[in-house]
């Protein structure tokens, strides 16, 4: 890093990350894309369904990832969006009987309207007060969806059962396994479009105001149209993400949706690296495997065991997968020239 | 030997090994989860999160199956109790009902707690054909054996409890002006929808104002004072322990002395009635199919005493005063009894067949008179309650023991 870059960064929340560092070689994306490829076919179903989770947070966490390590804006609402996409997706296919794929652009779209609205007011906000404004959007949003008026459609507090797709075309293969490789489908297609949309005119926009806000404007960034954009493509994927959830979990209910969320997702993008796309499903296996571990270390003390493994992370590798990543890079580089 | 000679030994040969196969088949058959030497049972809890007070229930299971491993099993065959972490939330408890189902393969899933926890996971269960028994849930939609004929509840549902109170109040009190204060969730509704069925179409009338609160609000004062200032004189109380200490007392310190009926959930002595204050709480009536481990009345109790050297013995750290373990305690006393009646015929359809065959079985932590009865149309294992009221120190039991099948 030269000492001009130095200057920029202090003081900033969120650490610059040059667009070049935020995605994988083409090597080793082949490598990972080919083991999401065959591993279901050698796996129990319940291990496929435990993948297609892992794909389904790990498009959460890119979705946050994208606001925050893209943008710079922080946000603890993300569970908000992901209820709304769930919800939007298990009312169409039980209330409107819509094939199930057809439901996911919907809650993309719904969901991408309602982040693009909620950012405007947002935008007055920044840094803590922003992730506040969102932290209450997490809390409200159990409540609202347990509101006697939207009783009707979304079943109030008992949720919404939802049947589960079969494979199309009278294809040889389970539910689970169907599911997973669309929704693998899906986060390829939505990755692709991340990492595009990063290295776009917008996506510089998006890191120009991240990096300072004020330098941006003064080169004729709209920080205003940015920063709400960011917000509503974040949103957006996000309910993308959440009509797959309630697909892949055949359920929806208030108590799934809950700030536990949110802080799980903001949780597996710190740990996945902020900023740092692919890190998002490492971060999605944190959040879905580490609870896992620490329950099978002690049940009493799950949660702490959990705090620990968190602290430990943090403390050791404080950029998460993505510091991994390059020690890693370097290590290999070392061995090469030996 | 003539050709009918050999057909006739023939025939006789495929009669006695049919005979054998049928018989060794009839001795002894498992499904998944089943040996000769243990049955493995899954079991999900909230250990974690909002609701990790319930965890206790698991724990208690967990030491009660133990003391039974240690007395020799049920039949010869050991328990083993997997019971794993679902924080109360639904798509979580999916996750972990699969690992169990799955990758465990356990025979079935026992006393799985929470409405939409176990709601998330009925429709899976019955298609994998499992059974998801005794759930832990008062909600009344468990009991539903022509469309979910591998789920089972356990306890008193919800809604036939507040029918009960509905009968009592247009008994005793025709004219009555009805307060209802509410928790706003399943249980709270629930609750509600059975106190309305109960009055029927009269009750409309009856009911002057109904109060929702949530559990984030740090208190209820405001309720408590809003529904006094409508002149009602009975309130139905449906609030978890925490809020209903809240109401008692608040009750007594402005003066509003309505017939109050406080749900089963709240009617612990330990952690409701003293903290509120044994003046405050005089004559509330409520009811219960449990015996209160934290009212005297039951300590000279043979049952009791059961219960009281389990848990000195097997389950030391656990708190006998908190309900959850007399509720674990009793409920794995009734799969037990379930397991037994399965004899070496442990598959998943015999497991739910003998479920649904329990006559008259008492655990002896329920109130006297009231018995465990199950049919093939009947998946309400528990549906008798007692009125009591509160009196000194201790509940009064008055009444007889009141049968409510509220289905869902």
């Amino acid at each position: 890093m030269s000492a001009a870059e130095e200057v920029v960064t202090e003081g900033q929340a969120v650490e610059a990350v040059p667009k070049r560092a935020m995605t994988l070689g083409y090597g080793t994306s082949l490598v990972v894309l080919v083991a999401l490829i065959i591993t279901p076919l050698l796996v129990k179903n319940f291990i496929i369904f435990q993948m297609t989770m892992l794909l389904i947070y790990g498009l959460a966490v890119l979705a946050l990832n994208i606001l925050t390590g893209g943008s710079g804006q922080f946000s603890l609402g993300q569970s908000a969006f992901y209820a709304v996409g769930a919800y939007t997706s298990a009312i169409l296919m039980e209330h409107a009987n819509m094939n199930y794929a057809l439901t996911l652009p919907i809650a993309g779209i719904i969901c991408f309207g309602f982040g693009y609205l909620f950012g405007k007011p947002a935008l007055r906000l920044s840094g803590v007060y922003l992730a506040l404004a969102t932290f209450a959007l997490a809390t409200a949003m159990p409540q609202l969806l347990k509101l006697g008026f939207f009783e009707h459609w979304t079943g109030g507090v008992q949720g919404l059962v939802v049947t589960k797709p079969d494979a199309p075309f009278g294809l040889p293969m389970s539910q689970d396994m169907w599911l997973y490789y669309f929704t693998l489908v899906i986060t390829i297609g939505i990755y692709l479009a991340s990492v595009n949309l990063l290295r776009s005119r917008s996506g510089r926009a998006f890191m120009a105001i991240r990096d300072n806000e004020i330098a941006a404007s003064a080169m004729g960034v709209d920080v205003a149209l940015y920063k709400t954009l960011a917000f509503g493509v974040s949103a957006g994927i996000t309910g993308v993400a959440g009509g797959l959830g309630a697909i892949a979990v055949q359920f929806v209910a208030p108590d799934g949706y809950t700030i536990t969320l949110a802080i799980s997702l903001f949780l597996g993008m710190v740990v996945g690296g902020v900023g740092w796309l692919p890190g998002s499903i490492v971060g999605s296996a944190f959040i879905i495997f580490v609870p896992n571990i620490a329950e099978g270390i002690s049940k009493g003390l799950s949660g702490a065991v959990f705090g620990v493994l968190l602290f430990l992370v943090i403390f050791l590798v404080p950029h998460g997968a993505r510091q991994v990543a390059i020690v890693a890079t370097q290590l290999f580089g070392k061995l090469k020239k030996n | 030997m003539s050709a009918t000679k050999k057909l006739a030994v023939l025939s006789a040969a495929f009669a006695f090994m049919a005979a054998s196969t049928g018989g060794a088949l009839a001795q002894k058959k498992y499904d998944t989860g089943a040996t000769d030497t243990e049955i493995k049972i899954g079991n999900i809890m909230p250990y974690s999160g909002p609701a990790s007070a319930y965890g206790i229930i698991g724990k208690t299971e967990a030491a009660y199956f133990k003391k039974i491993n240690d007395a020799g099993g049920i039949n010869g065959r050991k328990i083993n109790f997997v019971s794993y972490d679902d924080a109360y939330s639904p798509p979580k408890t999916v996750e972990q009902a699969r690992k169990l189902v799955e990758s465990d393969e356990v025979l079935f899933i026992f006393n799985s707690l929470g409405t939409p926890p176990n709601s998330a996971i009925q429709k899976y269960m019955n298609a994998k054909k499992v059974p998801q028994l005794f759930v832990a849930t008062g909600a009344t939609k468990w009991n539903d054996p022509k469309d979910f004929p591998w789920t089972m509840g356990w306890q008193p549902n919800y809604q036939s409890e507040t029918q009960i109170y509905a009968k009592y109040i247009l008994k005793n009190m025709p004219n009555a002006k009805i307060a209802v204060l509410y928790q706003n969730d399943d249980y709270g509704k629930d609750y509600l929808k059975g106190l309305k069925d109960g009055l029927g179409a009269k009750g409309a009338s009856m009911i002057v104002v109904e109060e929702s609160y949530e559990t984030s609000e740090p208190t209820i004062d405001s309720h408590i004072v809003k529904m006094k200032s409508t002149g009602a004189d009975v309130f139905i109380n449906i609030t978890t322990p925490k809020f209903a200490a809240q109401a008692i007392k608040k009750n007594a310190e402005i003066g509003w002395k309505p017939t109050h009926f406080l749900n089963n959930v709240s009617a612990s002595v330990g952690s409701v009635l003293k903290p509120a204050g044994y003046e405050n709480a005089q004559d509330i009536i409520s009811a219960a199919y449990l015996k209160d481990a934290s009212d005297k009345q039951w300590d000279n109790d043979a049952g009791m005493k059961e219960f009281y050297a389990f848990m000195a013995k097997d389950f030391p750290e656990g708190d006998k005063l908190d309900g959850g373990t007399v509720v674990g305690f009793g409920v794995a006393q009734t799969l037990v009894q379930v397991l037994k009646q399965c004899g070496d015929n442990l598959t998943r359809e015999n497991v739910m067949k003998q479920a649904a065959s329990l006559k008259d079985f008492r655990t002896e932590v329920l109130l006297p008179g009231i018995k465990i009865n199950t049919g093939p149309t009947d998946f309400a294992p528990i549906s008798q309650l007692q009125l009591m009221k509160f009196k000194g120190d201790k509940w009064e039991l008055f009444g007889d023991v009141i049968s409510a099948d509220a289905n869902g």
